[in-house]
């Protein structure tokens, strides 16, 4: 026995059929890429460039992009806009991605109660579900986001609080499914608990579907942060968002239209991204494909 | 029928109650409560602000004044205004018909050319053009609303000159060419969204009802392909449609709330930004409310509208 597996080639992750078909799906990796890209830019550039984020010029106000070493030009306190854009993308790729985790463990833990206990418990649930899904997300956003104090912690909070519910409805889907599974009732009728069998036996199976809404779930939240931030009220100046670079830009569109174009392009190339590589996660993590 | 009427009349209500319940919650987060706007009065002390939290019962168990308020709300008593004492519930209708109308423009919009997009990609599928379609349908969920009115503001407005940067009307104008002319630039904006949603949504009816046994009876009996798909495809596709316009309904109002700003169109969106802005809590709440109650009934009458058209689903 230990003969015939000391023979065989080691397996390793990326030798999986989701990690293939992952790899073959070029949008994907286009936008895997792009992230890469991205926060690898954001945590190194601010070292590499000669300005500080916070830095006020008045000399070199409203500079155009490509003037001097302002590659993206300067803002109306003639702050570098490229030191600015990236610090900015600290902060919103990391409000992003904590809301995310937060609103996939919110999700998965209301969406696997409800789907593995069923009766009026997740009958209740599931409409709470409905319930916050009919609000607008903006609306409940703000509302949350002005009686509260907005620091990036507080944001990321509120965003989670109301971007959990596709998570759950898909959790929730998928547990309902495999509850009645042959493997399921054996756990049940050795004797297992039922936290045992949600979180051990049935929550890896459903791990695909999470992992997907998950990562369209950072493209949300970063959207849902730059509304926000945009508004006025999310994160606050002088801590700078993709969002809130662009809170003051509209009065300056016609003598300084970078100060609007430059930021909001960052957020699309993110968010395109992360919709990019959901999309190539579906494909791969497709587990009814498995069966063809 | 009567029977899906009666249920689906039901499950209207129980969202609707349980959207209050998530309302109140809300209110209860706001600084210092129903009461913040006597904080700020300096005739008012401490003890003055007890004893009115005693007369208005908010001393009492919270589940009692959930049902007092929630009583109130049915009765059509929503408050009033913080900034000028009018009734909230007056104020919104004020705002109603500009956001009725964006919302309303934009969708008709995205549904004419999301259509035309979906249906084209279904017929040609794999071509060039599907192939933009699909990757542009995912970039265009993905571009901020406000960005993309920023953009089309500085190319058709500072660039172009051909449409107006914001507001409803021009004042002492007011003819209908005059609203046409604001309108346009607002619900192209507000509607790409949608027309990505769409888009996808009716290549893949399309491409289900291609596929469907009467179509094949269709081109048996010889019927030209333009005829089969304007009598036979489009109308069996468009028919779940009318459920997604529904589902599509909170993000065309958070849509609108970003357009409506910055467009300056005097809508709820904006009617809610400034409320904010004055701390108007009256308001935000009611507008809170008032956008769920849409959505639940934008729902509601979007599956009554299928049920009607479609024979399968109300027996069912």
């Amino acid at each position: 026995m230990t003969d015939i597996a000391a023979h065989l080639p080691p397996i390793r992750w990326w030798h999986s059929r989701g990690v293939r078909r992952f790899m073959r799906h070029h949008l994907a990796l286009l936008g895997f890429a792009m992230i890469a890209l991205l926060v690898l830019a954001c945590v190194l550039g601010p070292y590499a460039l000669p300005y500080d984020s916070l830095h006020i010029d008045m000399r070199a106000r409203f500079a155009p992009p490509l003037s001097g070493h302002h590659y993206f030009g300067t803002d109306p306190l003639g702050r570098d806009l490229a030191v600015r854009l990236l610090m900015a993308g600290r902060v919103s790729l990391l409000v992003g991605f904590s809301a995310m985790l937060l609103s996939t463990l919110i999700g998965t833990l209301v969406g696997v109660t409800a789907g593995y206990r069923g009766g009026w418990i997740g009958a209740a649930l599931m409409r709470t579900v409905d319930g916050f899904l009919s609000f607008p997300s903006i609306f409940l956003v703000l509302a949350l986001a002005a009686t509260l104090r907005p620091s990036p912690m507080m944001i990321t909070v509120i965003i989670a609080v109301t971007s959990w519910m596709e998570v759950a409805r898909i959790v929730e889907a998928e547990v309902r499914s495999l509850r009645e599974r042959e493997f399921v009732q054996a756990a049940r009728m050795v004797g297992l608990s039922g936290r045992h069998i949600m979180l051990r036996e049935i929550l890896p199976n459903a791990t695909g579907p999470i992992i997907v809404a998950a990562s369209l779930t950072v493209a949300r939240a970063i959207l849902l942060e730059a509304y926000i931030s945009f508004l006025g009220y999310g994160i606050q100046p002088p801590l700078p968002s993709w969002g809130n670079l662009l809170n003051g830009a509209q009065q300056y569109l016609a003598s300084a239209p970078w100060l609007a174009i430059i930021p909001g392009a960052a957020i699309t190339i993110a968010v395109t991204s992360f919709n990019f590589i959901g999309d190539g996660l579906r494909d791969a993590l497709d587990v009814r494909d498995d069966h063809i | 029928m009567p029977g899906f009427l009666l249920n689906r009349f039901s499950q209207s209500i129980v969202l609707l109650v349980i959207v209050s319940i998530i309302g109140f919650t809300v209110l209860n987060f706001m600084p210092g409560g129903p009461l913040a706007q006597f904080g700020l009065d300096p005739g008012m002390t401490q003890k003055d602000i007890e004893r009115l939290a005693e007369q208005l019962g908010l001393n009492r168990p919270l589940w009692i004044q959930y049902f007092d308020w929630a009583w109130r709300l049915v009765q059509g008593d929503w408050g009033h205004s913080f900034r000028d004492g009018t009734p909230v519930l007056a104020v919104i209708g004020r705002h109603l018909f500009a956001t009725l109308l964006l919302m309303g423009t934009s969708t008709a919009l995205a549904i004419a050319i999301g259509s035309w997009i979906g249906i084209r990609g279904a017929t040609h599928r794999y071509s060039l053009f599907d192939y933009c379609a699909t990757i542009g349908a995912m970039v265009a969920l993905s571009v901020p609303t406000f960005w993309f009115g920023l953009v089309g503001i500085y190319i058709f407005t500072l660039k172009l000159g051909w449409v107006p940067a914001g507001n409803m009307y021009t004042i002492g104008d007011g003819s209908v060419p005059d609203y046409l002319h604001h309108l346009i630039l607002p619900s192209l904006v507000l509607s790409l969204v949608h027309v990505a949603v769409w888009s996808r949504y009716m290549r893949t009816a399309t491409l289900d009802a291609l596929s469907q046994d009467f179509v094949k009876t269709a081109r048996a009996k010889g019927l030209s392909e333009r005829r089969i798909l304007l009598k036979h495809v489009v109308g069996n596709a468009l028919l779940p449609m009318i459920t997604l316009a529904g589902v599509q309904l909170p993000s065309i109002l958070t849509g609108a709330l970003v357009t409506e700003t910055i467009f300056t169109w005097p809508g709820m969106g904006r009617l809610f930004l400034d409320s904010l802005g004055y701390s108007d809590y009256p308001m935000v709440m009611g507008l809170l409310i008032f956008s769920a109650i849409l959505v639940v009934l934008g729902n509601l009458v979007a599956d009554i509208l299928v049920a009607l058209v479609d024979p399968r689903i109300r027996l069912s």
